[in-house]
């Protein structure tokens, strides 16, 4: 089928457009971007999108999704997840690998490849595990992997704590141009921690974790990155020290990049003993403080960090319902990243409109070499149609895991319509399958 | 006066009032105690389920007779025999409780947070008997019901709490409780146990206690478990007891009235020397016969809440 989208807000941070224009898409891709008059006689077999007062980006792309297949499909499968993703705006979304087993071979790649052309309605990009098994003790076959379609590597879920695996791992990776993703966390000084180590967990009586344990990480990266000349992404930043880290490194030249997820920008530890031990408040990194939320949006107007993820983490509602020691980390996002970005950075201008789907869709694509996100002529037609002003109360999920703990709060911006290679998988608000 | 709660849940949630209600309350319930027969008939009818997921004899012993003074029936479901050990979660177990038509329950739990679950899940009331390293409000309140008995003030008192106070929600409870009626707290303990930022719970840190041994009025001493040796966060037991230990040396320059606490079941020998542990400083035992008296009074007021049809007492 092909589409007009007409009187959009056309924001294409990759080709540098932001200005008021219709868009043409055939056979899936676009094919033409301006005015285009009598649009509806030119094209009367195409359907027709008003997107009046509307913003229309590249499809965005989350570089942070766990989809729990295979291995955990009462959390949520491919389809589920890519459901999700659609309802919130997304086009594209990584598989992380710490799946059970861990995607750390070609069998498991092609898995994640054949289970997403079948079941999922977004694009689906597997990321490769590091190591064996994620036991972060021999390299696993990046190269095979690489060959199989991953575009990444990561251990994500955990460290890869030997600075020697993480060299050669770095070093590998290098000759494949795959971005390592790191999860920095010295588990040494995580073991048993339940949240961010401070005033808060000390009256809560819950387990700290110290922010030092992902900045000696971070840095010990950065030093590995320089010592290899490899390729360096940084997973879910958390702390404003990391924050500063990075900026020196990427002033050095060093060749690291670094993503934050909604909630780290939004919610703080306080959070945790104002709803009184809520465990959809139960993430890793922990919810730090306000100086490291202050840090984290300084470093996203600043572009010391490149993206913002989801690191959409879905867990069962009795695996959350539990005491804060036994629950597990983790909450889902795919839904309220875009809302939540609209809400706390753009209507708060700590960016503008056009910085925000930058970090969401061209960042993203340019990290690690897609060919996505941008609306340039001749693409896949991967477009995301946002209501700027559409307000709503979080509730329901197209997810199978409900662990947010954004239920119940008013955001504005949402997503409206999700077109992937053309096709529409999400108008209205509706999911449209087939 | 009330409290103006549905549970005890820890003392950082009770006004200054509601606690001096609570300690007043708690002295004609002590003065019961010296009668032939100990009981009233206050909270006739009612249940208390004694819910202990870490055994603790004395606490349990001490909910279950302050029940009992006052009339109620009492059940008590142990780790041992409960259903946890087959994987039953707590809020499982929690709605368990409330078709059995509990009115209160007391639960000790190894996992901070664990009350604020039950309590948010059913409707009795709830009494935490010990949370993780959060909460031990019951303690706090004979603690400080003791310290007043002796000293008839709590405002201005100089009270050092020592030990492993990373881990103590004796020690949490205490520190909101004395704070509210205007104490001056000291906590002493190797760096190693004093957990992060605790100076903004407004206590003074201390990690010698011969530098401040002479103008304190009370030591609250902390047991300490010989696991954290394990998990380094001291060298050993015999390090500890020369440094950290209270012994009648390192008291020679106390206050001659100087009170000795310890919430029990002391290590002596190791955070307390049986010399310090008898002395008439000590009011160790009186601590046990005060925790009665302080949970007849908090059953006795969150029975009050209710809006239960409560007979008021008269000593
Ligand atoms: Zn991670
Ligand atoms: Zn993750």
């Amino acid at each position: 089928m092909n589409l007009l989208i007409l009187n959009g807000l056309v924001v294409d941070p990759a080709n540098r457009i932001c200005k008021k224009a219709d868009i043409l898409v055939e056979n899936g891709k676009i094919v033409k971007i301006g005015k285009i008059q009598n649009a509806k006689c030119q094209m009367p077999n195409a359907k027709v999108i008003d997107a009046k007062n509307k913003i229309v980006t590249p499809g965005l792309i989350d570089i942070h999704t766990h989809l729990r297949e295979p291995g955990h499909s009462d959390e949520e499968t491919i389809a589920s997840g890519t459901r999700a993703a659609a309802s919130g705006g997304f086009t594209t979304i990584f598989a992380m690998p710490n799946t059970h087993p861990p995607i750390d071979s070609v069998t498991g790649v092609k898995f994640v490849l054949m289970t997403a052309m079948h079941e999922g309605i977004v694009n689906v990009l597997p990321v490769g595990a590091i190591t064996k098994g994620q036991k972060g003790e021999e390299l696993a076959e990046i190269g095979k992997m690489k060959n199989a379609g991953i575009v990444a590597i990561s251990d994500d879920g955990k460290p890869v704590m030997n600075a020697n695996i993480m060299r050669k791992a770095l070093e590998y990776s290098k000759m494949f141009d795959l971005p390592v993703i790191s999860h920095c966390e010295d588990t040494n000084l995580t073991k048993d921690g339940e949240m961010n180590e401070g005033y808060i967990s000390t009256v809560l009586g819950l387990k700290g974790i110290p922010r030092q344990a992902e900045e000696i990480i971070v840095a010990r990266d950065i030093a590995l990155c320089e010592l290899t000349d490899g390729r360096l992404h940084i997973a879910h930043i958390s702390t404003a020290k990391s924050v500063e880290l990075v900026r020196d490194a990427k002033k050095r030249g060093v060749k690291i990049t670094a993503e934050v997820t909604p909630h780290h920008l939004s919610l703080t530890d306080k959070e945790i003993k104002n709803r009184n031990y809520d465990t959809n408040l139960k993430v890793n990194p922990p919810l730090r403080t306000e100086d490291d939320v202050k840090a984290l949006l300084h470093g996203l107007a600043d572009d010391t960090i490149d993206c913002i993820a989801s690191d959409h983490a879905p867990h069962l509602a009795e695996e959350k319902q539990q005491e804060f020691k036994i629950a597990p980390s983790g909450i889902i996002g795919l839904e309220t990243t875009l809302p939540l970005v609209i809400t706390k950075l753009v209507h708060k201008k700590v960016l503008t409109l056009s910085q925000a789907i930058e970090k969401l869709t061209f960042n993203p694509a340019k990290i690690f070499n897609l060919n996505c996100g941008s609306l340039s002529i001749g693409s896949a037609a991967d477009i995301t149609i946002i209501d700027l002003n559409k307000t709503k109360t979080i509730d329901k999920f197209e997810s199978k895991s409900k662990n947010s703990p954004f239920i119940g709060m008013k955001l504005i911006g949402f997503a409206i319509t999700t077109i992937v290679g053309g096709k529409i998988v999400k108008e209205n608000g509706k999911i449209i399958s087939d | 006066m009330k409290l103006n709660h549905k549970d005890l849940l820890g003392l950082e949630y009770l006004s200054k009032k509601e606690i001096e209600l609570i300690l007043k309350t708690a002295k004609p319930f002590k003065q019961l105690f010296t009668r032939t027969v100990k009981k009233v008939p206050t909270l006739r009818g009612k249940t208390v389920v004694l819910l202990f997921y870490e055994p603790s004899t004395r606490t349990r012993t001490s909910f279950e007779l302050a029940a009992k003074r006052l009339s109620a029936d009492t059940v008590n479901i142990a780790i041992s025999t409960s259903s946890v050990v087959k994987g039953e979660s707590l809020i499982d177990t929690a709605k368990t409780i409330e078709a059995m038509k509990a009115d209160f329950v007391v639960i000790r739990h190894s996992m901070s947070g664990a009350a604020h679950i039950i309590a948010k899940t059913i409707s009795a009331s709830i009494i935490n008997a010990g949370d993780g390293m959060h909460e031990h409000p019951t303690q706090g309140l004979l603690d400080i019901f003791t310290i007043l008995e002796k000293k008839d003030r709590i405002k201005g008192l100089n009270i050092a709490i020592v030990g492993d106070i990373l881990h103590s929600r004796v020690a949490r409870s205490n520190i909101w409780g004395l704070n509210k009626l205007g104490a001056n707290v000291f906590v002493v303990a190797p760096a190693t146990l004093i957990p992060a930022e605790i100076y903004k719970m407004n206590v003074e840190v201390h990690y010698d206690i011969s530098k401040i041994i002479h103008k304190l009025d009370v030591i609250n001493i902390l047991r300490i478990q010989k696991e954290r040796q394990e998990q380094h966060l001291f060298p050993t037991l015999e390090e500890y007891s020369e440094i950290f230990g209270v012994n009648s040396e390192k008291l020679l320059n106390a206050k001659k009235d100087i009170l000795i606490m310890h919430p029990g079941p002391m290590n002596r020998g190791i955070e307390i020397s049986t010399e310090v542990a008898d002395s008439k400083k000590s009011v160790i035992t009186e601590q046990v016969t005060n925790g009665i008296a302080v949970r007849m009074a908090v059953l006795y007021l969150l029975a009050d809440t209710d809006g239960g049809e409560c007979e008021s007492f008269n000593s």
